[in-house]
């Protein structure tokens, strides 16, 4: 790229929230939880991708956007099943393709088609469907809002559930008092390792980093694959008012790193400068309590911490 | 191959199965193999390959994405063919009931063959009966003629605006797939005048028309309201059927009703079959027939919607009725038996005796001596017992099989 190129890229860039586009997607008044991160992630993505956008959805909680027979969305939805999302995604871009070239469909009417599905969906059945769907190379974008449980059916144990956190199927008690046992799934690693064209983590508390990231994938062709992390009042247990603090207390303390894979480099976008400790975001959210209460357990806290540690290591200067 | 007018080419089912989506004009197969049905999805690959079919061959990760990405497309304005056998169809099961309820239109063949456990090749119909309860459309092939056939009559009802529902054709696996039989290839253009290209009846997605579709409905009489619909198309197929059926033989001269009525005029004994057995059936008659016993045979070709009522005018007057199941419920028994008796329960001149036979499992053959014992038992009250093909023989294979493994005819579980 020339640097006159670059210096258009970097002036189109959306620089503070007044640049965001005022027009909204999705209307408000589904049926989702007061203070979901995730509607709020999906809001902010879909001013950017805008309403020619297909919706190929998967089960869980987003299932309630649309309930017969209404829709908050301009866009296209599609509900499918728990992992059917992506390869639904697959036959929608597949067919649109095929009219624009072989019976004349005109190129306005084609449509970003896009996956919406959870954490549950995407860390655990869906995956192989998604691999695959990577590894065809096929044109769409994925976005997963992740809670880290399976929250629609009241916040069960996912393979995105972190260590230490409570959920209904992994319970703290006398022999398991970490409740969650293991940490979560390295999505990103795992999508990272087919090498797609573009794969980032976005926050709902980092706007501007989400919209520019969503602006970046959108004029790509390939899988560009979005993980956001969505504070969940229900679940993790706070009130819908301070889903924008948990967000940035995830990103300050480490623990959520904001990046993005492209062109074979892993870059963090929002790099903490001075990483608060885990228990600020911790002690904060039911999910942890038993870490603090009945008595303080310091050794899973400073395991959590020690991953954060650890992961930071790798990209310390 | 350019197609100008009717030619007869020895056709595999599968062979006939694939030369049955190019003749559609079909533009998009998504795929995954399985055995016997491989044949199919490989020769459609090598069409698209080579330009002699126009669209897009995708390659999919399991059957549930197969049947999840052919119902996207279809749902986005596409003419859509697959194809799956056994296991496939059980792990697409989910993907297959979800896009029954997008009611779109779209064709598939499964090539029957038996399910695990114990894992096995040869065919039987608890693969495909396992969809009975889906609201996909079924036409169950008898000559590899057919499953060309039914697959160019299979789009016409699927894309009916008062039907908007997957169909589906059966064929049996080995018996069927894998052997050749003389097939007469319809002149393209006249296929085109019968089925012309995809003009879809409802909204499909594309930006102009944005809109949601197999949105959460609540409450059960909202829930009720689409299951009923479904059912309403379904049964809108028993007179559409006809129509398509009727044009199909006008224009290409070959004439299928929902059943097919074989020798069934003054018979008194009737075996009730489907698929590539019926032609064991219709050899069994012609066999019984020489040695004067008045024999026929039903085939049933279209399952769902169930032609109760054609059924059962066809039964009327049979004395002596055996339905063959190439399937076995356990703890019920054969799974078409009931439908049969419902067909027939209302009826005056229903028969006096149904018997359920209950053969062919796994491919296991049903041979004359077969028919004979059904006939026996048919002279008999038959009892609510189903009669199951399997003797002596049978019994002494497998204990032979054993003793080569060194088991003993003792350690057998009985």
């Amino acid at each position: 790229m020339t640097a006159s190129i670059l210096d258009s890229v970097e002036e189109s860039k959306y620089k503070k929230v007044t640049d965001l586009n005022p027009q909204e997607e999705i209307a408000p008044g589904s049926a989702l939880c007061a203070g979901c991160g995730g509607l709020e992630g999906m809001r902010l993505a879909m001013k950017v991708l805008g309403e020619d956008t297909l919706i190929c959805n998967a089960a869980g909680c987003f299932t309630l956007i649309s309930v017969y027979p209404f829709t908050p969305l301009k866009g296209s939805w599609l509900y499918t099943s728990m992992s059917g999302p992506v390869p639904a995604a697959q036959g929608a871009r597949d067919a649109l393709d095929i009219r624009m070239a072989k019976h004349g469909l005109d190129q306005k009417e084609n449509m970003q088609v896009m996956v919406v599905a959870g954490d549950g969906a995407t860390y655990d059945m869906g995956l192989s469907p998604t691999s695959a769907a990577i590894h065809r190379n096929l044109d769409f974008i994925y976005f997963c809002y992740d809670n880290e449980a399976y929250g629609n059916t009241g916040f069960q144990q996912s393979g995105s559930s972190p260590l230490g956190s409570y959920t209904m199927t992994s319970p703290s008690t006398l022999d398991h008092p970490a409740g969650s046992e293991r940490s979560k799934k390295d999505l990103f690693g795992i999508w990272m390792a087919h090498n797609p064209p573009y794969l980032a983590t976005v926050s709902p508390r980092e706007p501007i980093d989400l919209s520019n990231k969503f602006k970046k994938a959108k004029d790509m062709k390939g899988p560009r694959l979005f993980i956001c992390l969505s504070p969940c009042p229900t679940g993790w247990g706070f009130d819908p008012k301070e889903t924008h603090l948990i967000a940035k207390l995830a990103v300050d303390t480490g623990i959520f790193p904001i990046k993005e894979f492209v062109n074979g480099k892993v870059i963090h976008t929002k790099r903490p400068r001075k990483r608060l400790p885990v228990e600020k975001y911790l002690e904060r959210q039911k999910r942890f309590k038993h870490l603090f209460e009945p008595e303080r357990r310091d050794d899973i806290i400073a395991q959590i911490q020690n991953n954060v540690d650890t992961y930071w290591e790798q990209y310390d200067e | 191959m350019e197609l100008t007018k009717n030619k007869q080419m020895m056709l595999t089912g599968n062979k006939a199965a694939a030369w049955g989506a190019r003749l559609a004009g079909v533009d998009y197969v998504p795929a995954f193999p399985i055995t016997p049905q491989t044949e199919i999805v490989e020769t459609l690959s090598q069409w698209f390959a080579d330009g002699h079919m126009n669209g897009k061959f995708t390659n999919m990760d399991s059957e549930h994405s197969m049947f999840m990405a052919a119902g996207a497309a279809a749902a986005t304005g596409v003419r859509v063919f697959t194809a799956s056998s056994s296991q496939g169809i059980l792990y697409g099961l989910e993907a297959l009931q979800t896009i029954a309820g997008w009611r779109v239109p779209l064709v598939l063949v499964n090539v029957s063959r038996a399910l695990a456990t114990p894992i096995t090749l040869e065919p039987d119909h608890n693969d495909v009966l396992s969809l009975r309860d889906t609201g996909i459309l079924q036409l169950h092939a008898e000559t590899c003629q057919e499953v060309l056939d039914y697959i160019l009559m299979a789009y016409r009802i699927a894309e009916d605006p008062e039907v908007c529902l997957p169909v589906l054709v059966n064929l049996d696996g080995f018996y069927l797939s894998f052997t050749r039989e003389p097939v007469i290839l319809p002149d393209e253009a006249e296929v085109r005048k019968f089925l012309p290209l995809f003009k879809p009846s409802q909204p499909v997605f594309q930006a102009s028309q944005p809109m949601a579709r197999a949105s959460a409905v609540f409450g059960g009489g909202n829930y009720s309201y689409f299951k009923i619909q479904h059912h309403l198309a379904a049964q809108n197929v028993l007179t559409i059927y006809k129509k398509v059926a009727q044009e199909f033989g006008e224009r290409f001269g070959r004439f299928y009703d929902a059943v097919e009525r074989y020798r069934l005029d003054d018979a008194e004994y009737v075996f009730v079959m489907s698929n590539s057995f019926a032609t064991k059936g219709k050899a069994a008659v012609q066999h019984l027939r020489k040695n004067g016993i008045k024999a026929g045979l039903l085939k049933l070709s279209l399952l769902r919607p169930f032609p109760s009522e054609i059924i059962g005018e066809a039964l009327d007057h049979r004395s002596k009725v055996a339905v063959i199941d190439q399937n076995l419920a356990p703890g019920m028994g054969g799974i078409i038996y009931p439908e049969i008796l419902k067909a027939v329960y209302r009826r005056e001149d229903r028969p006096e005796h149904l018997l359920s036979v209950i053969g062919g499992l796994g491919g296991r053959d049903i041979q004359e001596g077969d028919f004979i014992s059904i006939l026996q038992r048919l002279d008999q009250d038959p009892g609510d017992d189903p009669l199951f093909l399997f003797d002596e023989k049978d019994l002494k294979q497998f204990d032979q099989l054993r003793q080569i493994a060194g088991f003993s005819r003792e350690a057998r579980v009985s």
